[in-house]
């Protein structure tokens, strides 16, 4: 019986070495997200925070190019209290932080409402039937949609309003009682049209999200209320709903920061321009007391965001504004960073917390 | 009886029951609340009709009177045999193929480096690896998945070409690399698809039931075999899924590949030139100001349409191929 | 005939317990609920047949069976709890004090008002003790935070639970034991004022002490509410139900006065599942 044994024995140790190997190949593709992150984010520093000091051109008018802003290196005050500028030194990013967190807000504020209604709608109200079926699969292939089409859509649908309004467009005057309101119609390449493409865009994301968080709520706390004589609607607003905020939350907020870093559908809808001012001329948070009509305004005005203003700045020619770019990508991933902090924070309390 | 006061709010009133619907502003809320879900969930189906309306009035048959659509200035024949793709020149060729092959030739390579890492990632967190080094895994997969693709473009171009193409292809096998090339645009779509194939493949393989396992082990299988002989195969429908959406999220993919692949139609198969893709092309028209009613213009909407049908076609194949997964094990 | 002994014995303690408390004697009865020939179906598959039963007010009607046997399912549709349920349809008449719940016109949000339901897993919401007994009130309108505290006052001591958490009505409920969760349950379902209680297996899932409270605080309910319990344990009917319905597979085999029914069975199968041989 020995020599079997032994004959297997050589084969058995070739299997073992071929697991072994398999297993170190499948750990490094592992590793390897891990690394190539590690790379991009120290990259990325690496452009941000070593730009030489600018070398003072011999023989040029001293005075004027010496200027202390000039010497400024990105990630310093100035280059958050700066405009986009001409002179890579003296770019900043004000107007896009503030494009970025109007766009990001107004998002939320058509998405979320809109997303977590059709996600009741779906996993509270509807039947088992052809319109949920219908819905549902409808669904998955806008999630798939590449947002660069959403960006058509945002173009045809809300810059042009597929030019129903003529040539010149038209304005509507809204009275508001304490202030007007000019609304151009089409959006033209306002805030507000770069909001809707975007709350199309992220919609899917934030139902589908929402859907799994009330889907996780335990039917018993459904039937229980119920048989309290509550209605459908008392029912999901004070037990389903609250239940499940803390997922909605985490799922919101994850599509948003998705939502933060596009470009596409934004420069499709033509954001991509030489932006030298705040929508509503809000440049800090003093002036919406000082200015509320500014307020009402802002998502009319055209606006530029992180992201393009990136892009933008990769696309410049002088060299300089690669380490632009770079530090523009740093403030990008930082907010994009405490987002996704957020939701990971949201979601740990709630497993914590909760034992149905 | 102490607790049945008569002063007591619980006391039973003893009037009749009155069980019969009445109105009520419960009920009414009750109504309009239904009514305002169903139109918020109805808002997704409109958005789907409302990108087919577009494409259709804009590329195939133009309703508006006096204007007409892209494939009625072009053929169809033309679109999609022409060679050629110059619609700002004067001699105007608009030809799909340029735009067609640079788009897969950067999927292609993004595909071959993404979907086998991210396979081969998902064996390892569902097959090999402690639930610790997962749980702590997860995270920095879905960090990967949430970086903006301006930043994987911004990479591409400043770090994947100079510091590694270039010293490989051009210093030591003397190939010329173009700052703007496929390759480096494919490098980072590799990687950007790596956390979507990795946590729905996963997905797939945890799916997979214990017992089919523990019968691998039993026949004296190592757990290479068990891994790549059971379960792999058992999980198939699903891994494919994962591939196909990766896919086409490669295709739909626009601002890595617009940075990192520069803006040069090319019907080629060198990854080291500069290419157009079709996402590319679209952004580029959007930035010149490219009059509405112009030809150029209109190529806009019939290279989205054809964006849109090749992505929706592969999303539909991925959730079929997903279904028969689901059945199967669900 | 040993077994048929100690259940007399048992409805023999009970009724000596409600002499002692002066509670009224159960033969007074009126008719609460009047259901006929009710036939109720999950899709294709008919879970009652043909089943006629009186329940009487102000007393403990008990439901004893296998598992399987429909009791549950003829419970929740005592307040049309099946409605939830997809695919669920039935015919025949439930009638609560001779109205039709089941017709048309009926809100079936009204119904569940009076017919309060606690259920077999206490469910108690993720919110404070106060708020789950207020719940009822406050959706049904009631906005005062004098009344709703009376309220919640008057609830948790009718559950034999106010003494145990008065001083922390603010805590999380889930930090309940789970015999004081389920109090809390019967306790937010007395809240809405209800006239019929149902209750289904409300004492499975604790330990003999809290289900020893439990049936005590039943015992007391049913002076004010008439109180339906389905149960698995026919010891329990026996110390607690006044009237008793055996079901078997999807059949109302007999109902009796519980002392009647557990000592002289009219039905041979009643007489084999309560003496043990089947079930």
């Amino acid at each position: 019986m020995s020599a079997p044994a032994k004959l297997q024995e050589p084969e058995l140790a070739r299997r073992h070495r071929i697991g072994k190997v398999f297993e170190w190949l499948c750990c490094g593709s592992t590793w390897f997200g891990l690394v190539v992150l590690a790379v991009l984010l120290v990259s990325v520093l690496w452009q941000a925070l070593t730009w030489p000091a600018p070398k003072v051109k011999p023989g040029a008018s001293g005075p004027t190019v010496a200027k202390a802003e000039d010497s400024a290196i990105p990630l310093s005050k100035q280059f958050f209290t700066n405009y986009d500028s001409r002179h890579p030194r003296r770019a900043g990013i004000l107007a896009p932080i503030w494009g970025s967190l109007w766009l990001i807000g107004l998002v939320a504020l058509l998405s979320v409402p809109i997303g977590v209604g059709s996600a009741i709608y779906l996993e509270e109200y509807a039947n088992e039937g052809h319109f949920k079926r219908l819905i549902q699969i409808n669904l998955s292939n806008l999630a798939g949609v590449p947002s660069v089409v959403y960006g058509i859509l945002g173009l045809t649908a809300f810059v042009r309003m597929f030019g129903l309004f003529g040539k010149g467009g038209k304005t509507l005057v809204l009275n508001l009682g304490f202030t007007t309101l000019d609304v151009p119609l089409p959006f033209e390449r306002s805030l507000i049209a770069g909001a809707l493409t975007l709350a199309l865009l992220v919609l899917p994301t934030v139902i589908v999200a929402a859907q799994e968080a009330l889907r996780a709520v335990p039917s018993s706390i459904r039937i229980a209320s119920y048989a309290l004589g509550a209605t459908q609607w008392q029912t999901i607003r004070h037990q389903v709903l609250p239940a499940a905020m803390p997922g909605i939350m985490t799922g919101v907020i994850l599509a948003l920061s998705r939502a933060m870093g596009e470009a596409a559908p934004l420069m499709m809808i033509g954001a991509l321009t030489f932006i030298a001012y705040c929508p509503g001329e809000i440049t800090n948070v003093g002036d919406i007391f000082r200015n509320p009509h500014g307020l009402v305004d802002a998502p009319f005005d055209k606006f530029t965001a992180l992201p393009l203003q990136v892009y933008n700045w990769i696309n410049r020619p002088q060299a300089d504004y690669q380490h632009v770019a770079a530090a523009g990508i740093v403030v990008l991933l930082t907010i994009l960073l405490l987002m996704n902090t957020a939701a990971i924070v949201i979601r740990h309390k709630f497993q914590k917390s909760t034992r149905w | 009886m102490s607790l049945a006061n008569v002063a007591s709010p619980l006391t039973p009133p003893k009037v009749g029951l009155r069980l019969q619907k009445q109105f009520s502003w419960v009920r009414a809320r009750e109504a309009g609340v239904r009514a305002v879900l169903v139109s918020c969930a109805s808002l997704s189906l409109i958005t789907t009709l409302a990108i087919v309306y577009m494409f259709f009035t804009e590329a195939v048959y133009a309703v508006a009177p006096g204007s007409t659509a892209f494939f009625q200035d072009v053929s169809l024949w033309d679109f999609l045999t022409d060679t050629e793709w110059s619609p700002q020149f004067a001699d105007k060729h608009f030809g799909i193929l340029p735009l067609l092959c640079g788009t897969f030739v950067i999927a292609g390579i993004g595909s071959l480096i993404g979907l086998p890492i991210g396979l081969a990632a998902a064996i390892y967190l569902s097959e090999y690896a402690k639930p610790r080094f997962r749980r702590a895994m997860k995270p920095v997969l879905e960090v990967l998945a949430g970086i903006p693709s301006v930043v994987y473009g911004y990479f591409a171009l400043v770090f994947v070409t100079p510091y590694v193409l270039r010293p490989i292809f051009q210093s030591l096998l003397h190939i010329d690399v173009d700052i703007f090339n496929a390759m480096s645009a494919g490098v980072v779509l590799g990687v950007m698809i790596i956390p979507t194939v990795c946590s729905l493949s996963e997905d797939a393989l945890r799916a997979v039931p214990r017992g089919l396992r523990e019968a691998g082990y039993a026949l004296g299988s190592t757990k290479y075999d068990v891994s790549l002989k059971v379960v792999v195969p058992a999980a198939l429908s699903g891994i494919v899924a994962s591939f196909l959406l990766a896919i086409s999220r490669a295709i739909g993919e626009t601002m890595a590949v617009s940075i990192a692949a520069g803006q040069m139609p090319r019907l080629s198969l060198n990854p080291f030139r500069s290419m157009e893709t079709m996402t590319a092309y679209i952004v580029n028209i959007s930035l010149g100001d490219t009059p509405a009613g112009t030809i150029e213009y209109k190529s806009l909407y019939a290279v989205g349409f054809t964006l849109f049908l090749i992505t929706l076609g592969m999303n539909v194949l991925a959730q079929r191929v997903m279904k028969r997964f689901r059945e199967v094990y669900e | 005939m040993t077994i048929m002994q100690s259940f007399n014995e048992l409805v023999h303690q009970r009724q000596q317990r409600e002499s002692a408390k002066r509670i009224r004697p159960v033969e007074t009865e009126v008719t609460k609920l009047d259901v006929r020939n009710l036939n109720f179906f999950y899709g294709e598959k008919q879970a009652l047949f043909d089943v006629s039963m009186t329940v009487a007010e102000r007393a403990v009607t008990a439901f004893i069976g296998p598992s399987g046997c429909g009791k549950s399912t003829f419970l929740r549709a005592l307040n049309r709890m099946n409605d939830i349920i997809e695919g669920a349809h039935h015919n025949g008449t439930v009638l609560l004090e001779g109205q039709e719940i089941y017709a048309p016109d009926v809100d079936v949000v009204a119904l569940r008002k009076r017919v309060g339901m606690v259920f077999q897993k206490s469910t108690p919401f993720p919110k404070s003790i106060f708020d789950n007994v207020a719940y009822g009130p406050k959706i049904a309108g009631q906005r005062n935070y004098k009344t709703l505290s009376e309220i919640v006052e008057q609830s948790l001591k009718r559950a034999a639970l106010w003494d145990e958490v008065k001083d922390r009505l603010q805590d999380s409920a889930l930090a309940l034991s789970g015999g004081q969760q389920q109090r809390l349950c019967i306790a937010r379902a007395l809240a809405t004022n209800p006239d019929v209680i149902l209750m289904d297996e409300p004492a499975s899932a604790l330990d003999p002490a809290s289900t020893a409270r439990i049936e005590d605080l039943i015992f007391e309910l049913k002076q004010n509410y008439t109180i339906v319990i389905v149960t698995h344990n026919m010891q329990q009917a026996a110390r607690i139900s006044d009237w008793t319905a055996f079901f078997y597979q999807g059949y109302l085999i007999e109902k009796d006065h519980t002392q009647k029914l557990f000592t002289t069975p009219k039905k041979k199968q009643t007489e084999d599942y309560i003496t043990g041989r089947f079930g």
